[in-house]
């Protein structure tokens, strides 16, 4: 039992009590990084003399018992696409090698402001395009349970970071799926905001409508602790929400006999692994005997979120990422002969293949002819997703789901077809499309590896749904599996 | 409806991308299964449906006219592949 | 066969906002290169826009003063197209829901253009071209993120001098809007031209072509007028004309295809995700339409009306708002109106000219001009003295009070001691007094001029006419 294995709030309590200053647990992070690291691939860049450097000054002000808040001294990795000054800002492809970006993204910036510290920025799918972490330009994650399997993606590295006890928290982004799948692959709890509630002023741009920024950590309690330190109004990003200050640490403690939860069909059906589907309703169960009422439902529109979705982010993507040209910044082709073959060469050679096929898609959906069959009439099927959404919610306070329908998948097994990886998101597009909160927690294990459970709330409604995922993880032993040093007098369940 | 692979390089020189010949015959294969599997959005009726560009009700969102410093001029030319005389480069433009 | 000339306008117009339209970069002009630029308006990756509320508020200033509809319900999209100056790869500008659309501006004649729409968009950042040979050029962002309006009129005007007209027109009512310089040298108001000819009297409309490049209003004028002709003459042989963009080259006086109508670009617009919609409640707008100046062709109408002046006056006065302010500012302290435009268009617009002085720069106080106005027709200061007086004011910024003192330019209208300089130039010229006795009246002058110099030229030259008249007189035998 290692001090990077503990959780957030765990370690905030020994600072608390003056029993483990911030150095010693960094030092604990970074001998995991040692150990596993080279086998994981779940960081692109490490700084951790930087880190170290800063936890020596968090030690100062704990001693002092002058804690800049439940942050301070805590090491939370960064998602390679969250911008970070004087911090090389790749978003995992070759087209941003070398960009270093002179600001912070705002969620960065209040983490640090918070004093928490950034051993490194974490492997991800190239420009968050992918649910493996396999589209990284520069390496595969791997999956800390099984490194033959993918980690999910696309934020990869900071599931397989935070579930290693290579951090112990991390920011991950989530546009369709991308913080909840990783987490229910890596076994940790992760939790996509309504959007609006995070600023995405420096996040690199995906698809602008469904980007939200979010934690990975180690159980619900964590995630509050990380949602109340970067949610908020920001005036840098016009699409960021005035929001009144909840206290989502303290909300976790409600009752939460009497709330309904349901069950919506379409998600139980064809496709969905087995043994999934066991855990998903063993915990439903479980909430069902804290006194939670459950419905089943139906969400009819369900079998369309996958076009809406990759039409309209595709779309959104194409139009973000023609910005990476090679002329401000970025890798650029050599020759100035000619512009557009300069362009072309410059894309061509610093995007992947996913990245390409989504621009590919995108730049079709919008173009002229095809806009309104297919860019058009994916936003108007999003009137009506988002309609069903609303009608569900007025009967029930969340919606239960497993966050991926199948267990994390071999490495290489879904790369040839496009399709069958898109099929991954099936579970949590909706949930992008609608813009609302969702958190992935830990259900179980089958063989050997980690199950989701997604649960989905009203807009702006993250306290009800971290309550609910609280109240289940104090009655269970899921989110505290570990895939290196286990705790003492706890068996991990397999 | 059938993407052929003339209209895919069209939409890659829309897009300032090239492929190889084998690249785009497979592009233009995956493109007609994406597409095809995205045709089930014609099921929908929309008839008379707003489309949502945003979930959000937001409106209004400004920022008062006011001037604050820029980034100096090393910063911003800072990750250009190459600069000369405090601008950026870029290929020759005719017109 | 006669043709007829279909022609509408795109004009694009710089706000004089003081912050560009998504992040708080200076808009200055003529700044060093990449020197008013921050990773928004760069486009970093990451960075996000937010919209700047006076360039709303001047687009709907300017759909207001152009009488159009002005949108509830307005919002953003992006206009994709790949180019050096374009950081983002993408314009932001108002596709389908421009703020104002269906307003109109109407002629000397009386015919009203139809301006189709007015919407807000970014400007793009400046290419220069390296020097000869190095085989690349040189990108400038400064510009990147001004705000423009552009302005679309319907395919109204018939003639090269309407457009000029309407330009002009243009040009002057954003001026006194105060949301635009619109220096067609700095290209803060740069104008496209749309042309198609059709047989007189037909319905149906040619093959247009649009034109760019054109700087000046007399390059509008000229660039159509060659444009008519080149099309008149392939329609007259049988030829078509071929839909294209078409380069105006100032130094060869003509028109040069730059594209064909199959390059031309395919957009994508669709609303921009990073910007939320703009809605305008009708208090809002009423507000703005209450803090609307008085326009060009009002105030034309209102100083023709309430001072009589001539229309060539009250056009030329009201050619700029500073101009026309500045008018009704002197009369505010002297009442002859005519008087004032006179001195005005006369001697004010000479000082501007020799010092290449813009209206808005005039800093001459208007009481200065009164108060001189005031002693010319009070006899107080010859005309001559008083322009020397405005010159020494409109270069100093002195008061006419300081600058007769210093000089000693005041003039003599004391009768008895000028009588007794005229009688002691009488006296010390016998040989004129006689040469004008006998009819040689011209030497009167001679004799004014010594007068003249004795008092330094301070006498008041009327007064100094009828005392010599008066003791010639007596003189008479
Ligand atoms: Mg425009
Ligand atoms: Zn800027």
């Amino acid at each position: 039992m290692e001090l990077c294995d503990l959780t957030l709030h765990e370690i905030k309590d020994l600072f608390a009590q003056k029993e483990v200053l911030p150095s010693l647990v960094m030092a604990s992070v970074v001998k995991r990084i040692e150990e596993v690291e080279e086998k994981l691939g779940a960081y692109l860049a490490l700084d951790l003399e930087a880190a170290m450097a800063a936890a020596r000054a968090a030690d100062e002000r704990i001693k002092a018992g002058r804690a800049l808040g439940p942050l301070d001294g805590i090491p939370v990795a960064i998602k390679d696409n969250l911008c970070q000054a004087g911090r090389e800002s790749t978003c995992a492809s070759r087209i941003l090698q070398g960009f270093v970006p002179p600001y912070t993204a705002t969620a960065v910036q209040k983490l640090l402001e918070q004093g928490a510290l950034v051993p490194g920025r974490t492997n991800m799918d190239e420009f968050a395009m992918g649910s493996s972490t396999e589209n990284s330009a520069f390496k595969p994650a791997k999956n800390p349970w099984d490194p033959e399997r993918v980690p999910g993606g696309s934020s990869g590295g900071s599931a397989a970071a935070v579930a290693a006890g290579e951090a112990i928290a991390a920011l991950g982004s989530d546009t369709g799926g991308s913080i909840r799948q990783p987490a229910a692959f890596c076994g940790v709890t992760g939790l996509k905001p309504t959007y609006g509630l995070v600023s995405r002023y420096g996040l690199v741009a995906f698809a602008s409508s469904f980007d939200q920024i979010g934690p990975l950590a180690k159980d619900a309690e964590d995630c509050a602790l990380m949602l109340a330190a970067i949610a908020g109004y920001d005036p840098l990003d016009s699409t960021s929400v005035r929001n009144g200050q909840v206290d989502y640490p303290k909300e976790l403690e409600r009752e939460v006999a009497g709330r309904t939860i349901g069950l919506p069909r379409e998600y139980f059906g064809e496709g969905l692994d087995p043994e999934v589907r066991r855990l998903i309703m063993a915990a439903v169960a479980h909430l069902e005997e804290l006194g939670v009422r459950v419905v089943e439902l139906s969400l009819k529109l369900t079998e369309y979120a996958l076009p809406v979705y990759y039409l309209i982010s595709s779309a959104e993507a194409s139009s973000n990422l023609a910005r990476y040209d090679g002329i401000r910044y970025g890798r650029a082709a050599a020759g100035r002969e000619d512009l557009a073959a300069y362009y072309t060469r410059t894309r061509a050679e610093g995007f992947g293949p996913e990245v390409k096929r989504r621009i590919m898609l995108g730049t079709y959906a919008l173009s002229a002819g095809y806009y309104e069959a297919y860019y058009q009439k994916a936003q108007q099927v999003r009137t009506l997703i988002c309609r069903e959404f609303e009608e569900a919610f007025r009967v029930v306070d969340a919606i239960v789901t497993p966050t991926s329908p199948t267990l994390p998948f071999r490495l290489g097994e879904r790369l040839a077809d496009p399709l069958a990886m898109y099929l991954s998101d099936v579970c949590t597009v909706p949930v992008n499309i609608a813009g609302l909160p969702a958190v992935s927690v830990p259900c179980g294990f089958a063989q050997g590896l980690p199950v989701g459970m997604q649960i989905i709330g009203r807009p702006f409604a993250e306290a009800t749904i971290l309550n609910l995922a609280h109240q289940y993880q104090k009655v269970t032993v899921h989110h505290r599996a570990r895939p290196y040093g286990r705790r003492r007098g706890e068996q991990n369940e397999v | 409806m059938r993407v052929s692979e003339e209209e895919v390089r069209r939409v890659a020189e829309l897009a300032r991308l090239a492929f190889s010949e084998a690249e785009l015959r497979q592009l233009a294969g995956e493109f007609n299964r994406i597409l095809e599997a995205f045709a089930k959005l014609n099921e929908v009726d929309t008839t008379g449906v707003p489309p949502t560009a945003h979930v959000l009700k937001v409106k209004n969102r400004f920022r008062a006219d006011q001037v604050r410093p820029s980034l100096p001029r090393a910063e911003a030319l800072g990750n250009a592949n190459a600069v000369k005389d405090g601008s950026f480069v870029a290929p020759l433009i005719m017109e | 066969m006669k043709f007829e000339a279909v022609i509408g306008l795109e004009v694009h117009a710089e706000l004089s906002t003081a912050s560009k339209i998504f992040c708080a970069c200076a808009t200055k002009y003529g700044a060093e290169a990449n020197t008013q630029t921050c990773p928004v308006c760069l486009g970093l990756p990451g960075t996000l826009p937010v919209l700047n509320e006076k360039a709303v508020e001047y687009c709907i200033r300017a759909g207001l003063a152009l009488n159009c509809r002005i949108a509830d319900f307005s919002k953003l999209d992006r206009k994709n197209y790949f180019y050096p100056d374009l950081p983002k790869a993408y314009q932001i500008s108002q596709y389908d829901l421009p703020l104002c659309r269906d307003g109109f501006l109407t002629l000397a004649s009386g015919k009203r253009i139809g301006i189709t729409r007015i919407h807000i968009e970014e400007d793009a950042g400046k290419l220069m071209h390296s020097p000869e040979g190095e085989g690349f050029s040189l990108v400038d962002y400064n510009r990147a993120g001004v705000p423009l309006i552009e302005i679309v009129t319907a395919p109204d005007l018939a003639t090269p001098e309407e457009a000029v007209e309407f330009l002009e027109k243009l040009r002057r009512i954003l001026i006194y809007l105060g949301i635009s310089d619109c220096k067609m040298e700095e290209g803060s108001l740069r104008c496209d031209a749309n042309i198609s000819l059709k047989p007189a009297g037909a319905e149906t409309l040619g093959t247009k072509t649009e034109l760019k490049n054109i700087n000046s209003f007399k390059a509008l004028g000229r660039a159509l007028a060659y444009e008519i002709e080149r099309q008149a003459e392939l329609l007259a042989e049988g030829k078509t004309v071929k839909q294209e963009t078409r380069k105006w080259e100032e130094a060869k006086q003509r028109t040069l295809s730059l594209r064909s109508k199959e390059d031309t670009q395919d957009y994508r617009y669709f609303p921009d995700p990073d910007l939320v919609p703009v809605e305008l409640d009708q208090a809002y707008v009423a507000a703005i339409a209450a803090s609307l100046p008085e326009l060009p062709e009002a105030k034309k109408r209102r100083l023709i009306e309430e001072y009589k002046l001539p229309e060539y006056d009250a056009d030329l006065l009201t050619g700029s708002r500073h101009l026309a302010d500045f008018f009704e500012a002197v009369l505010k302290d002297y009442c002859n109106p005519k008087a004032a435009s006179n001195f005005i268009m006369g001697e004010l617009f000479r000082l501007m000219g020799e010092e290449g002085l813009a209206p808005e720069a005039l800093a001459l106080n208007p009481a200065h001009l009164a108060d001189i106005l005031r002693r010319i027709d009070q006899g107080e200061l010859s005309v001559s003295q008083g322009k020397k007086v405005f010159e020494k004011a409109f270069r100093t910024g002195a008061s006419p009070a300081e600058i007769i003192a210093a000089e000693g330019l005041r003039q003599i209208s004391d009768e008895a001691s000028l009588r007794t300089v005229v009688t002691q130039v009488l006296a010390a010229h016998p040989q004129s007094v006689n040469d004008y006795l006998n009819g040689k009246t011209k030497v009167a002058q001679f004799l004014t001029g010594q007068v003249m110099r004795e008092t330094k030229g301070q006498a008041n030259p009327q007064l100094i006419k009828e005392l010599l008249e008066e003791e010639l007189a007596k003189l008479r035998p």
